[in-house]
């Protein structure tokens, strides 16, 4: 069994084409789903990738969160439909309140695109299992709304739980609270993922291939599962 | 009251304003001998927007007619000069399109809405050749970066060039940031953009076929960059005259997505005759250059243009500079699903016109005849002036006061502490406090982006075929001598193309200088144009188009000559790439060329004396042309594992920067009789330093001997050197032999700490 993953365009969405590939590379089908139309074309996983949706004009995802996909896919997500957000997407699943917290602007107030060294902390989650607990990674973060802010009592579950996934080395570079990059939720399907591992999945485009887990953690756990 | 074409022959004394519009009054009597008549004030908004020095070249025509004149034979020209953006066939059915354009001006006056529509501008220019838009670059020249207007300017032009492009997802892969005190009140924004698409689906601006419609869609319009065009891009800042307040236009990246996308869409489908984008001159310029490109006759309703602003005159709306708007002739068969596409990306789409035989455009207001205009006249038939230019007679005394008596430093400690101060300097320093605010990633084909020596993508993720793309220029060598600063600009853009290991291809510019109505600047104009063109020639690559922005002056004083050069080379595949970074120890350390005593012009003489004087480096294009085919072989054949060009700072920037790239340090020796200071600063041109595996040492070398280009061993990379430096191990050390010791660390404190520290 090949695993189908969704990849989600949103007027605005930049980095489907890079999803799709990182998800063909790591061994999935891809199939574009569209923000206007509610059928998730029986996909197995789904992931909303970077980019400006709406051109983040409001919130950031605070539109996307509307979208007729959207309504199939928080359905989907909370049966257990992995669903894996990254930056943009990050930020739509806390504004669909499928992860809680919010991204906040920069605290450095620039965008800032750079190599980035990452801690995994969860290997729990179904995007993380391929990765060892510890693991330090580099990936590109290119955000301008990276932050990651919630109330201490949340940011306390997060941690109690284990559902912290992974977390800033070295300087912060958003000014996320407790260096926090990524989030699941309490199932393990659904996380969010502030920097970007679909740009490090080729020696040739990114610094590295250390994002390639993450979309094969998936894969593998769905044939696991079938 | 509307002034119709009717009220102009019932009464044709009317005073009309054509002063204020720009024009002059032998321009304005000659619309009125094209027309037989004075012009509605339409037609006068019209005439005045595209006879503008921005839209018309009025001043540089008769000196960029050397691009096609001088151009080499070549079969990879598949659209010339003059359209849209010039295409290059770069092989396998890819052709590649590639254009830089000024957005100085605006960016002076809103510097984020200047910079970000300057990138959006260009974009449109290369989605309407009909390809996908790949990446951009930015060439960005500021005042000195301690003066508070810099830090007034270049916050917000970075943010613009970054806030556009990032939200857009195209990546933006190099350019150059420089700082100079001529620029001070006078910035340079340039913008580049590449696209690529296959043989064909190339698209140009012509308006075919009686009966088809033109469609415009996109944002709407609005009163945003009205006049735009011939007042903010054609008048100099000066102080004491009017106050001028034009609203430059404001962008919406989110839009221009949703337009790249529709627009591939459309043109994918089928259904599209002939496109244009809506720039400089908007309605204007889109109309008259469609209609003069194709039948010859259009016809347009244009209360049926879709408004921000209801309120807007028809004057207004013709030149209107709204952004994100594109022009398309679509048939009629082919409306619907043209709409219903457009519908499908959110994007507004009206038709306002049809083609037609009557060979005038015609414009109708609610009824009413408002234009009826050859339009060749307006787009093409402008005036065209042979400026009067002469050589300043300060040429002379600039040049004869060379660097030669400028103190330099000599002993062992002196020449360690000139290092550190010129890693630092504003010109040669880190510039990624401005490259880490753009997306690099976003498209997934970046292979090298900056600092390597060029930007490079991959166009075909089967084959691997990729192009890169370097943009350079040095105008103080300009100002030394404007023919061969031009040279000069074209000879490292080549060089750097080729470091990274792709063949030079094809040529775009930036001409960027004072006012044309001054002899002096219009001198500079023509002898770098002039360099230019016999560089190209010389070199065997085509200018495929280009952009002139004239009239960057403070008062009198013009800005330095800076005539960016852009050159385009092609890969066959990617992973043959060639970085700056050495990568282990043992790789030996070569330098390419022959190092000579010259400091006119360098960054030595300007950061340390603050001293332009002098004749910049010699240039010798058949020696760049032999560098750049060792180099694009030693790619190729997989001798080099890093290269990168020798130009600002010199040999010893080229090996700061790839000791900083790869964090390994190296052991470095100086050749037989050349001075240590020579050696390491000066900035020779045609060399490179390149890097090579012991196992490819042989065959590497006597490929340079075989070829006549000099090669000396100067070094290997060696990451174990610092116990012997009296460093803990482990420390990364560059030792220059007998002479001095510097860790990474402390060079890589100077070199990124310089833009950070100012911009703060």
């Amino acid at each position: 069994m090949i695993p189908r993953v969704g990849v989600v365009t949103f007027p605005g969405s930049l980095d489907d084409r890079d999803a799709a590939r990182a998800v063909r590379i790591a061994g999935g089908e891809a199939v574009a789903l569209w923000h206007g139309d509610d059928d998730l074309m029986k996909v197995d996983a789904v992931v909303l990738p970077g980019g400006f949706s709406y051109g983040d004009y409001l919130r950031c995802g605070a539109i996307a969160r509307f979208a007729p996909v959207m309504h199939s896919i928080v359905d989907a997500a909370k049966g257990g439909l992995p669903v894996l957000g990254i930056c943009n997407g990050f930020q739509i699943l806390c504004e669909s309140h499928l992860l809680p917290g919010a991204l906040t602007r920069n605290d450095s107030l620039h965008f800032i695109c750079r190599d980035q060294e990452l801690r995994i902390e969860d290997t729990s989650s179904m995007w993380t299992a391929d990765f060892e607990a510890g693991q330090e990674i580099l990936i590109p973060l290119k955000n301008g709304e990276g932050g990651y802010v919630a109330d201490e009592a949340t940011l306390d579950m997060l941690e109690g739980e284990g559902r912290v996934i992974a977390r800033y080395l070295g300087l912060n570079p958003n000014g996320s609270r407790r260096d926090i990059a990524g989030i699941r939720n309490e199932l393990g399907n659904v996380v969010g993922l502030m920097p970007h591992p679909e740009h490090a999945v080729e020696d040739l485009t990114g610094p590295t291939t250390d994002g390639l887990p993450f979309f094969t953690s998936v894969l593998n756990s769905l044939v696991g599962a079938s | 009251m509307i002034d119709t074409v009717t009220h102009a022959v019932e009464d044709p004394d009317r005073t009309q304003p054509f002063a204020e519009l720009g024009l002059k009054p032998d321009e304005y009597q000659e619309i009125r001998d094209i027309l037989g008549r004075r012009p509605t004030s339409s037609e006068l908004a019209m005439y005045s927007v595209m006879w503008s020095e921005h839209c018309s070249y009025k001043s540089s025509k008769v000196h960029l007619k050397q691009f096609g004149e001088k151009a080499p034979k070549t079969d990879i020209l598949m659209v010339g000069i003059g359209e849209n953006a010039g295409v290059v066939d770069i092989g396998d059915g890819w052709a590649v399109t590639f254009k830089v354009e000024s957005h100085n001006h605006p960016s002076y006056v809103e510097p984020y809405q200047g910079a970000a529509t300057g990138v959006g501008g260009i974009v449109r220019d290369i989605l309407s050749m009909g390809a996908r838009p790949l990446a951009v670059m930015d060439p960005l020249r500021f005042g000195p970066l301690d003066a508070p207007d810099t830090r007034r300017v270049m916050p917000g032009i970075v943010a613009g060039v970054g806030g556009y492009g990032n939200c857009l997802g195209l990546p933006n892969i190099g350019g150059e940031v420089v700082f100079d005190p001529s620029y001070l009140g006078n910035p340079l924004v340039n913008a580049l953009c590449i696209g690529a698409m296959r043989h064909e689906d190339i698209h140009l601006a012509s308006a075919k076929g009686v009966g088809n419609l033109v469609v415009l869609y996109g944002a709407r319009t609005g009163g945003d960059g009205i006049g735009g065009v011939s007042v903010l891009a054609s008048e100099t800042f000066s102080e004491g005259g009017p106050t001028k307040r034009p609203s430059v236009q404001v962008g919406d990246p989110f839009m221009e997505k949703l337009l790249i996308e529709a627009t591939l869409e459309v043109l994918h489908a089928g259904l599209v005759e002939g496109i244009q984008d809506l720039g400089g001159a908007g309605i204007s310029c889109a109309t008259s250059e469609l209609a003069s490109n194709g039948e010859g006759g259009m016809h347009v309703w244009l209360d049926r243009v879709l408004l921000r602003d209801p309120t807007l005159s028809p004057e207004e709306i013709l030149m209107s500079e709204s952004q994100e708007r594109m022009c398309a002739i679509v048939t009629p068969a082919n409306l619907d699903a043209f709409l219903a596409l457009c519908g499908k990306w959110e994007v507004e789409a009206v038709v306002i016109g049809e083609v037609t035989a009557s060979g005038r455009l015609t414009v109708e207001w609610h009824g009413e005849q408002i234009v009826d205009v050859p339009p060749r006249s307006v787009a093409h038939d402008g005036p065209v002036y042979e400026r009067p230019f002469h050589r300043p007679e300060w040429q002379d005394a600039l040049q004869a006061d060379g660097p030669e008596n400028l103190p330099r430093p000599s002993t062992p400690d002196e020449l360690r502490a000139m290092l550190l101060t010129m890693v630092a300097a504003p010109n040669l320093a880190s510039k990624s406090w401005v490259t880490s605010q753009y997306d690099r990633y976003v498209l997934g084909n970046t292979v090298l982006a900056q600092p390597e020596d060029a930007g490079m993508i991959r166009i075909d993720e089967e084959t691997g075929r990729g192009v890169a793309l370097s943009t350079d220029c040095n105008g103080r060598f300009a100002k030394l001598d404007p023919y061969n600063g031009a040279k000069l600009a074209l000879a490292e853009s080549y060089r750097n193309v080729a470091a990274s290991g792709a063949v030079p291809l094809a040529v775009t510019n930036c001409l960027n200088f004072g006012s044309p109505e001054d002899p002096e600047v219009m001198w500079q104009f023509a002898q770098a144009t002039t360099g230019l063109a016999d560089g190209c020639l010389e070199l065997g690559i085509p200018v495929t188009g280009g952009n002139v922005s004239f009239y960057n002056q403070t008062g009198a004083t013009p800005i330095l000559p800076t005539p960016v050069v852009g050159v385009l080379g092609v890969i066959d595949d990617v992973a043959r790439r060639t970085p700056i970074a050495w990568r282990e120890d043992g790789e030996l350390i070569y330098l390419l060329g022959d190092t000579h005593d010259e400091f006119g012009g360098s960054e030595w003489a300007h950061h340390v004396h603050g001293h332009l004087g002098g004749m910049p480096p010699a240039v010798d294009l058949g020696r760049e042309r032999l560098l750049g085919e060792i180099l694009v072989a030693g790619s190729r054949d997989g001798m080099l594992s890093a290269a990168h060009d020798v130009s600002d700072g010199g040999v010893a920037q080229t090996l700061v920067e790839m000791a900083l790239h790869s964090g390994i340090g190296a052991r470095c020796w100086l050749p037989d009789g050349i001075d240590p200071f020579t050696l390491l600063f000066s900035e020779s041109t045609g060399r490179a330093v390149v890097v090579v595996a012991r196992t490819e040492e042989l065959r590497f070398t006597e490929m340079c001997a075989a070829r006549g280009l000099p090669a000396y061993r100067i070094g290997v990379v060696d990451s174990g050197l610092g116990p012997d430096a009296g460093f803990p191990a482990g420390t990364q050390v560059l030792q220059v032999s007998e002479l001095f010791t510097v860790t990474v660390d402390e060079l890589r404190m100077a070199h990124e700490g310089t833009l950070p520290d100012a911009l703060r």
